[in-house]
């Protein structure tokens, strides 16, 4: 940790020369885009929170009915795990271990991504089964709107994983490449703190004795 | 894979998923084995989550209060305050009307 980090995330370090330098306005603007993303978040949460009681649920399926305690935990190691991975990736990029590594670390974690979409859908599927669907009650329109927001979050992740692997294959490692897959680690982790509120509030809130 | 910093570094990531770890499995351990219940199982969970946000923030975002990095940490922080009226704001108008109804 010897060279000053310019901005928060891991730094590419001086001796990636312009795309360290270059990095430290581009990840800041980066920044306010994940706060704004932030509020939105906070507000379906603040939305949510007022419709998780009993009134709000308007005598339908109930979190007892449609959760799986499991399957949540399960999706959380996996996101957890692809935090550490996409770490890994990161410090790859950093210390110049070559394209190789970066893209091994960035295939595991997308790897990872899509094994907890694969989960989360097969939950979401379960809770249509129950009857647990957006227009059963004002508390199912707001656990539709969130969940799934973060959902959508990580498939978009996912996708950007694919369009980077291909950017480094064909482009290889140019500064603006270095200060994407930078922001994309910054995007991943970001889902992964979105997901601690995510399974404290909407899973461990809704099911706990 | 013999760099010194790299390994430091990998050493730091693995410290963060560990805490994390360990605070994600203590409240999935009480809710599963219903070790504790009502308000005080509700005030461990969000003790233990903003916890681990700022284990998060810490290791994978790499905050910290070193001077660098002020202005990031007061968007955050600003962005926090923000929501905090919102959010909190949402929730206090509505459960006030809850309880006239």
């Amino acid at each position: 940790m010897s060279t000053p980090n310019l901005h928060p995330g891991l730094n590419l370090g001086t001796r990636h020369g312009a795309a360290h330098e270059g990095a430290e306005t581009i990840v800041f603007g980066f920044w306010i885009f994940l706060m704004s993303d932030l509020v939105i978040f906070g507000l379906v949460f603040a939305s949510y929170l007022t419709v998780a009681n009993p009134m709000g649920m308007a005598g339908g399926p109930g979190p007892a009915d449609a959760f799986d305690l499991r399957s949540v935990f399960i999706q959380t190691m996996i996101l957890l795990t692809s935090s550490l991975t996409f770490g890994f990736a990161t410090l790859a990029m950093r210390h110049e271990h070559g394209r190789r590594a970066i893209a091994v670390w960035l295939g595991v974690s997308l790897l990872l991504g899509l094994g907890f979409l694969v989960m989360e859908l097969r939950d979401f599927a379960h809770m249509i089964e129950v009857g647990a669907v957006p227009q059963r009650s004002g508390f199912w329109s707001a656990f539709w709107g969130l969940v799934p927001l973060h959902g959508l979050h990580v498939a978009i992740g996912c996708l950007w994983i694919v369009v980077m692997l291909v950017q480094m294959a064909v482009l290889g490692l140019i500064p603006v490449v270095k200060t994407r897959l930078l922001r994309l680690g910054l995007f991943w982790h970001f889902l992964d703190l979105i997901w601690v509120a995510i399974f404290s509030i909407v899973y461990l809130g809704g099911l706990m004795p | 894979m013999t760099d010194p910093d790299h390994r430091s570094e990998a050493r730091l990531y693995l410290a963060g998923f560990g805490l994390a770890l360990t605070l994600t499995l203590i409240p999935f351990g009480l809710v599963h084995w219903r070790l504790m219940q009502g308000r005080a199982l509700a005030i461990t969970i969000a003790v233990l989550a903003v916890a681990q946000i700022v284990v998060h923030l810490r290791f994978f975002l790499h905050i910290n209060l070193s001077r660098q990095k002020r202005e990031d940490l007061q968007l955050i922080l600003f962005t926090v305050l923000l929501l905090a009226i919102m959010a909190f704001g949402t929730l206090w108008i509505m459960g006030n009307l809850a309880t006239r109804m």
